[in-house]
């Protein structure tokens, strides 16, 4: 009979709807990051680096792109006879049919996949975060301590604990009581959204309760294994963890990366980050140019000057152009003598000459500025950008646009100019 | 495909020096991410050539690491694949290859068991991109026994160290000189040739028995009379490295625009090993020019007209300029290194100084390292 001690799930059907039009197109965990991965290669690289090589990956949200991403696994290593990676999307069934209408409700929808493997315990992961860690260690805690469900939590500041699930815990670290988002937090222990969990404890809970609407791990599972005095462990990691779920933090998580030596190192032999690697060619720096503090991908041609800037794979920058504290993803050209400030333009973006980004003073964005804020100015996969066009900061651009749609050749701060019908 | 693939990767140079003292010419980097044989592996696979025969003989275990996985190529299939070949002991012969015609009569169960009607033979170490769909469609069209790939060169190339050829107006070549004192041409063989399965069965055969074991000097030369052996000309970029000055000039040849062009960014591609590097890293204080950097590279200094390989760590304040620095190489800070060739896995002191006065200098240092 197959037989997995663990197996994973990984969540990656969400939207991300808070990174704008970067996620208009794509789900995020597929969104790229740090000049060459996505942000799904972190839970997949930890997956085999800890000994983990069964995963469930549940899709839902613009699966195409994550699809063609993961493939059988071959660049994880998780193409394998018994086991490897299976991506789970939802399914109609005969009765009962539905979406994946929460967290749980997905995991449960799957009960089946997970059943096939006999597993002793499950791993549930989400698929937006930039971390590495062994789950393996996380898994010998959950032994050794007995438990029926253990959440990996890390100390945050105080003063940002509300905006997290926060557990309160014994000296034994096993949690006594737990709050979602908290006014006043009597603990600094946020929910990484990492869960380990018995597998006769999961299946148990996810039946009892597969009619819940919107079935969710921190909202309706946990609270259920607590109340029915299930041993609940937190597992305190340390390590560096980032959830990039905003424009800006995305923004930040890349930008450490330039750091001397940055706290997420991805050039530490131990612990290696996979990804698809679909450009070879090393990049070519020309003769009247400049890279300082920045990290470039392969393929990439430069013409220009890049300064505190991730530069995607096959990324041309051209003569005279200076790119400043942005993020520039695969396949992006920037024509010549363009300046492009504090700016995240996504896949295959075409932007003409003398065009800058990001220029101004700073505005809030009048459409959303819950989403678009900091000054950065975003730019959607697949936009194009005429020449000779002055953008201002916190706006956004999407869709092939020409010279007609620019009032006085220019996007002034705050402004939103969307010409792909839906955001 | 109507033809299977044989790339000939045995071959040692005493004019490469140093840098074949630890490897093959074929698996000597080229181009910043690639090594020479992935240009012939790729332009195989390109041509949907399925079925790949690698023969290796000397040094061959970076070469035997570098073809780990066929999937790289796209080989790994169940019709066809990425066979290596090197000799064995077997009851009836217990010779190395003796020579590149020994070399397939040794593995002539390979051929006898295939099915394709053709035979694609390339040597391993040249630089180039090719569609054997169309060799094979010439090689049909002029009803030859043989087709040999060849080249016009360039004026000033010197020409005494190919095998030159002249053909008359048809085509078919009349004379052929294996490194002659004085090249009455500059068109040279390019150590490519396509060839009817059995017919070389035939002729590998026949030279075994006679014990002659060189496919250049005992089928091509010697039969370019009695069978109808053609010229192909080809027209693009292609180089042989058999030489540190090849070497040297094929890979800066890849800080020219066109050359760049041609294989980094026209279709299709140069497939080699995916090695999981992180994206190259830019420091304060780097300077680049006119370079080539690979993934995996941190570079905090000044670095001009220079091909620098993958996972290389140039330190702070060093000046590297028209040099090609391999693989894994970590040089200290405050290093000056000029006119070099640095060898993979060197690790370079800090505060030392290279230069090649005249000519391009080898350089091997295999000190201690410190890993952060």
């Amino acid at each position: 009979m197959i037989k997995k001690e663990m197996i994973a799930m990984l969540l990656a059907g969400g939207q991300g709807s808070r990174l704008g039009v970067l996620t208009s197109k794509v789900a995020k965990p597929a969104v790229a990051f740090g000049g060459k991965y996505r942000i799904i290669d972190f839970p997949l690289s930890n997956c085999i680096n800890s000994g983990v090589d069964t995963v469930g990956v549940l899709t839902q949200y613009q699966p195409l792109r994550l699809n063609t991403h993961i493939g059988i696994g071959i660049p994880w290593d998780l193409d394998r006879n018994i086991g490897g990676v299976t991506v789970l999307p939802p399914y109609e069934k005969s009765v009962n049919s539905e979406w994946y209408t929460g967290t749980a409700n997905a995991i449960y929808q799957n009960l089946e996949y997970m059943e096939s493997y006999n597993p002793d315990y499950v791993l549930i992961l989400s698929g937006d975060h930039i971390y590495k860690m062994d789950y393996e260690v996380m898994l010998d805690f959950h032994k050794a301590n007995n438990a029926d469900v253990t959440i990996a939590v890390m100390p945050v500041p105080m003063e940002e604990a509300k905006r997290f699930g926060i557990m309160i815990v014994d000296e034994n670290r096993r949690i006594t009581e737990f709050e979602e988002k908290p006014e006043h937090p009597r603990s600094n222990l946020a929910s990484m959204g990492i869960y380990i969990f018995n597998w006769k404890t999961l299946k148990e809970v996810l039946v009892a309760m597969a009619h819940q609407p919107a079935l969710d791990f921190g909202k309706h599972v946990i609270p259920y294994c607590h109340g029915k005095g299930s041993s609940l462990y937190a597992y305190e990691f340390n390590g560096y963890w980032k959830d990039v779920g905003t424009l800006n933090s995305y923004w930040e998580a890349n930008m450490e990366l330039i750091d001397i030596v940055p706290e997420f190192n991805l050039y530490e032999e131990y612990w290696k980050i996979y990804t698809k690697s679909e450009i070879q060619p090393p990049q070519y720096i020309a003769a009247d140019s400049l890279v300082e503090r920045s990290i470039v991908g392969e393929g990439c041609d430069i013409y220009g000057k890049v300064y505190n800037s991730v530069i995607g794979c096959g990324v041309i920058i051209g003569e005279g152009t200076v790119v400043r504290d942005s993020i520039i993803m695969n396949q992006t050209q920037i024509g010549v003598d363009c300046e492009v400030d504090k700016a995240i333009v996504a896949e295959n973006v075409q932007i003409g000459d003398n065009v800058k980004l990001g220029a101004g003073l700073e505005v809030e964005n009048e459409m959303a500025p819950h989403i678009y804020n900091h000054g950065i100015a975003t730019v959607g996969e697949r936009s194009t950008i005429p020449s000779g066009v002055t953008i201002g900061k916190n706006t956004v651009v999407f869709g092939t646009t020409t010279i007609a749609d620019y009032e006085a050749s220019g996007l002034a701060s705050g402004k939103t100019l969307i010409k792909a019908g839906e955001q | 495909m109507k033809a299977i693939g044989i790339i000939l990767a045995g071959g040692n140079n005493h004019r490469m020096k140093e840098l074949s003292q630890s490897r093959a010419i074929c698996a000597m980097p080229v181009g910043g991410s690639y090594r020479s044989i992935d240009f012939t592996l790729s332009s195989m696979s390109n041509s949907h050539i399925q079925k790949v025969a690698v023969f290796t003989q000397y040094n061959a275990r970076s070469l035997n690491e570098h073809l780990n996985s066929s999937k790289w190529w796209d080989f790994g299939r169940k019709q066809g694949g990425l066979y290596v070949f090197t000799p064995a002991v077997t009851a009836d012969n217990s010779n190395w290859y003796r020579g590149t015609a020994d070399a397939i009569y040794q593995n002539l169960s390979f051929l006898k068991s295939s099915h394709e009607p053709y035979v694609v033979i390339s040597s391993g170490d040249c630089v180039y991109k090719m569609d054997f769909n169309k060799l094979l469609e010439y090689h049909i069209d002029k009803k030859a026994d043989i087709t040999v790939v060849c080249r016009d060169m360039e004026p000033g190339t010197n020409i005494e160290r190919f095998g030159t050829i002249r053909m008359n107006e048809e085509s078919r070549i009349e004379e052929f000189e294996e490194k002659p004192l004085q090249a009455k041409t500059n068109t040279i063989s390019c150590g490519i040739y396509v060839v009817r399965r059995r017919h070389l069965i035939e002729v590998i055969e026949r030279c075994a028995e006679e014990d002659r074991y060189d496919f250049v000097r005992d089928v091509l030369i010697r039969y370019k009379d009695i069978k109808r052996i053609y010229g192909y000309k080809m027209r693009n970029y292609w180089r042989n490295i058999a030489s540190v000055e090849d070497y040297y000039s094929t890979n800066m040849d890849f800080l020219k625009p066109d050359v760049r062009d041609y294989f980094f960014r026209q279709h299709p591609d140069v497939y080699s090993k995916v090695d999981d590097l992180p994206p190259a890293k830019y420091n304060l204080g780097a300077s680049m020019k006119n370079s080539l950097v690979s993934s995996g590279c941190i570079v905090n200094g000044e670095v001009e007209n220079s091909v620098i390989f993958k996972k290389s760590y140039v330190g702070n304040n060093c000046v590297i300029k028209n040099s090609i620095i391999l693989n894994d190489v970590y040089i200290g800070d405050n290093t000056r290194i000029e006119n070099c060739i640095v060898e993979s896995r060197s690790t370079i002191r800090a505060n030392s100084e290279f230069v090649g006065e005249d000519g391009i200098r080898i350089v091997v240092e295999r000190n201690e390292r410190y890993v952060i």
